[in-house]
């Protein structure tokens, strides 16, 4: 396969590990070469969160090159921008969710909340297509992750990935209550 | 965990606890730190009573070190892990390993962070192996993490010694699908020791016949090395001019650069580092026009190659560091393609404008969480405090008290330097000095500088910061579980020892401030739980509800202390000024509520 990567994004607690690892096993099941590595220094105390994966036959490092990334994904909105311009390649996509965990400069005054409105604007300047995941249905902000995952799967952006390789990794990740809760919202979001 | 071979994804450090598994490892010890802790995790995840070896935390890196050491010489094969730093704490202790007849065999697991991701500095451990003659296997993914800890085990096994298995921060944290072992029936527990394995005493002349042994260990390495390929050439067969010398993630660095290149220097990957194989280096060099080296951090390779091929009259031209720039950072991709780009123009091109600084983006340091318990402390803490008074941070989630709004903690140096360094500030000083101290730290390196404070009677305040628990590296136990520090301190007699729940914010101010009146060492305890451990433990009970904070808007004048002063995150700035909760993180703790002077921060079930 071309090599295909996607760069995931969002602060610390929102659920970036499961994220990353659904969407690596769901690629594994696809029987895509893949491999991956999270940075998250002191990510737990808030701090950013960002996850790789690399698809490819070609791919050796877990590790990419900046602007190379063919599919940023993000938690928040801070990061979504910072994401677009770090790792974003022209032509990809931006699959992001418009929630603020505002980051200290923005709360103490220094600097505005960046804006859905900006994140478009910059997307248009970039050459990367802007997918807003509608959140407006979801009650449980811990399940936001779910809402995401569901639209990438929906609209196919892994070449090769079909949703039942998603079922068949959450299957791996998750049990009981948790799990078939996160099925129904993954659903309800891949059905769009 | 099966006993048959299987294939599943997994990180790195997951990967290594299948190796020790496989390899009959019976004793594992480690003090937690990142990049490393999910070896710890992994191993939690396997229940006690299944687990086919002892695990501990032991207090810090050395007793790690020491107890694995112990258990080795017993006969059983036995591993310490820890992060890059934690090798400065142990290095008294793991120098000597060299020396000794180590009859079970014994792995050394470092994680080093070049990057600095999570660590105060982004020392080259690999400066200390050549200084302590210690064998060392780098691999270069998860894949190779598991084989090289199988190989770092057998060797250790073999020669009786310790080896290091030397991992970097995204071969930790790296996951792919890798295909394990089976499983032997784990070895029974060895009581093997016996002086005649030795000697076991280094000392003066003892040390230097034990020296000897030790070089010969290190020929044998450079043996199994052969034996086992660790060190291995990829032929383009295209390009004889060019070679490049490699190791470690920088190796798959380079791979990426050449899938874009026509042509293809020749690889050595180097799989065993320490000590170097000279003999497929001399070939390497030998039938090579020009000779990149390209490890990150510092040039140990480069300085040996460099020594080799000059004592072998070899006049191959060979490239290390160049700039300053070349000593410092992980090599990415995007940094190796510059290197390989500025060394061979015209076989690789130059990278594109790189510049990312098209749009702002606010930075987002790292902060303590919403509730935690610091938090309160640092704003109560600062009332007490002039402008003139110097504070002094340590290694922990309080260290993130140096940054805005609460500025406190203006020299960090490293795990439990505090008490010292503020003891050293606080001579011919008229300025007073305040320590900061976490709890697991505490016992970690803590104590020695407390005591000599007693002991030379230094004027200093200490404030330890107690949540109890290992905080930043992901909860781990400490033994503040069973050792109370404040009976501790009031045994080494130190008249001025108060406790404090860092919540009471009036009564904590009030306490440094008498605190800070004393003469000589005076302690306080600045005491709350961890509240992420603790929320997360509550979620997890049936009939949990999430209490909130709310913000009366019609009380709330936008003085902006709860946002400003306070700071915990969970806060939300608009831009006409009115502020108000992030629901998704607050956790209706209420230690913001006293931060506000018009009382228009309450809990959102609270009638007004």
């Amino acid at each position: 396969m071309k090599t295909f990567n996607i760069y995931i994004t969002g602060v610390g607690g929102q659920g970036i590990g499961l994220l990353s690892q659904t969407l690596l096993r769901a690629i594994d099941y696809a029987g895509i070469q893949a491999i991956a590595v999270d940075t998250h220094g002191l990510a737990q105390r808030g701090g950013v969160v960002v996850s790789r994966i690399r698809c490819g036959d070609a791919v050796h490092s877990p590790l990419m090159m900046k602007k190379s990334a063919h599919l940023v994904l993000a938690m928040e909105i801070h990061e979504a921008m910072r994401g677009l311009v770090t790792a974003g390649k022209e032509g990809g996509s931006l699959v992001f969710l418009d929630v603020a965990w505002q980051p200290l400069p923005v709360r103490l005054g220094h600097t505005t909340q960046i804006t859905s409105k900006e994140i478009l604007d910059a997307c248009q300047t970039t050459g990367i297509t802007p997918i807003k995941v509608d959140l407006g249905r979801l009650k449980d902000s811990r399940m936001q992750n779910m809402a995401l995952l569901g639209t990438i799967a929906g609209k196919k952006l892994i070449p090769g990935t079909e949703p039942h390789h998603y079922f068949d990794a959450l299957d791996d990740l998750l049990a009981g209550n948790v799990l078939k809760e996160n099925k129904r919202l993954f659903k309800e979001y891949m059905s769009g | 965990m099966g006993n048959e071979p299987f294939e599943e994804i997994l990180m790195g450090n997951e990967a290594i606890v299948r190796a020790m598994v496989e390899t009959g490892t019976k004793v594992v010890t480690s003090y937690p730190g990142s990049p490393t802790p999910e070896i710890a995790t992994a191993i939690n995840s396997i229940p006690e009573e299944k687990r086919p070896f002892y695990f501990e935390f032991s207090v810090n890196e050395k007793v790690a070190s020491e107890v694995a050491f112990g258990a080795a010489v017993n006969g059983n094969l036995s591993c310490v892990f820890f992060k890059s730093v934690g090798l400065n704490v142990a290095l008294d202790t793991v120098v000597q390993f060299s020396l000794m007849n180590i009859i079970g065999g014994l792995v050394i697991v470092v994680g080093d962070d070049p990057g600095a991701n999570s660590s105060q500095n982004e020392q080259d451990n690999r400066n200390i192996y050549h200084m302590a003659r210690l064998t060392v296997f780098e691999p270069a993914s998860p894949k190779e993490a598991y084989i090289y800890y199988k190989h770092a085990a057998e060797f250790a096994k073999k020669e009786q010694t310790a080896a290091v298995l030397r991992l970097t921060t995204h071969v930790c944290h790296a996951r792919e699908k890798i295909g394990f072992g089976a499983l032997n029936p784990p070895p029974l527990f060895r009581n093997d020791f016996n002086r005649d394995n030795g000697p076991y005493i280094a000392l003066t002349s003892m040390a230097l016949e034990m020296k000897a042994g030790a070089i010969q260990k290190l020929k044998q390495a450079k043996l199994f090395a052969r034996t086992k390929g660790l060190n291995t050439i990829l032929s383009s067969d295209k390009n004889q001019d060019l070679g490049i010398i490699t190791s470690g993630l920088t190796y798959l660095s380079v791979l990426d650069v050449l899938e874009t290149t026509q042509t293809c220097p020749d690889i050595l990957k180097l799989g065993m580092i320490n000590p170097l194989d000279e003999e497929i280096l001399i070939d390497f060099l030998s039938s090579h026009k020009q000779v990149l080296i390209l490890e990150e951090l510092d040039n140990i390779l480069e300085l040996q190659i460099k020594s080799l091929a000059f004592d072998n009259g070899i006049n191959t031209s060979i490239i290390g560091k160049v700039d300053d720039d070349d000593f410092i950072g992980e090599y990415t991709p995007d940094k190796t393609l510059k290197k390989l780009a500025a060394t061979w123009p015209d076989l690789v091109s130059t990278p594109a404008n790189d510049e990312d600084a098209l749009f702002d983006v606010p930075a987002r340091p790292a902060q303590m969480c919403p509730g935690c318990g610091h938090r309160s402390a640092f704003f109560a803490i600062k009332k007490a405090l002039s402008a003139s008074d110097i504070t002094v941070a340590d290694i922990g989630c309080h260290t993130l008290g140096f940054m805005p709004p609460y500025n406190m903690g203006e020299i960090l140096m490293c795990m439990g330097a505090s008490t010292g360094m503020a003891s050293g500030l606080s001579l011919e000083n008229s300025k007073r000095v305040v320590a900061f101290l976490g709890d697991s730290t505490f016992f970690h390196a803590g104590l020695p500088g407390i005591i000599n404070a007693v002991f030379n009677r230094h004027d200093v305040t200490l404030i330890v910061m107690e949540n109890g628990t290992t905080a930043m590296t992901g909860h781990q136990d400490n033994a503040g579980e069973c050792i109370s520090i404040e009976a501790l301190l009031k045994g080494l007699g130190i008249e001025q020892v108060v406790t404090c729940d860092t919540y009471s914010q009036e009564r904590l101010t009030d306490l440094v401030r008498q605190s800070l009146a004393h003469k000589g060492l005076s302690v306080v305890i600045a005491s709350h739980p961890c509240m992420l451990k603790f929320t997360r433990a509550q979620r997890k009970k049936t009939g949990y509800i999430q209490k909130h904070i709310s913000i009366d808007q019609e009380t709330c004048t936008r003085t902006h202390a709860c946002v400003e002063q306070f700071g915990c995150p969970s806060f939300i700035r608009n831009k006409d000024g009115r502020v108000d909760i992030n629901l998704d993180l607050c956790i209706g703790d209420g230690s913001c509520r006293p931060s506000c002077p018009e009382q228009a921060v309450g809990f959102d079930r609270e009638e007004k």
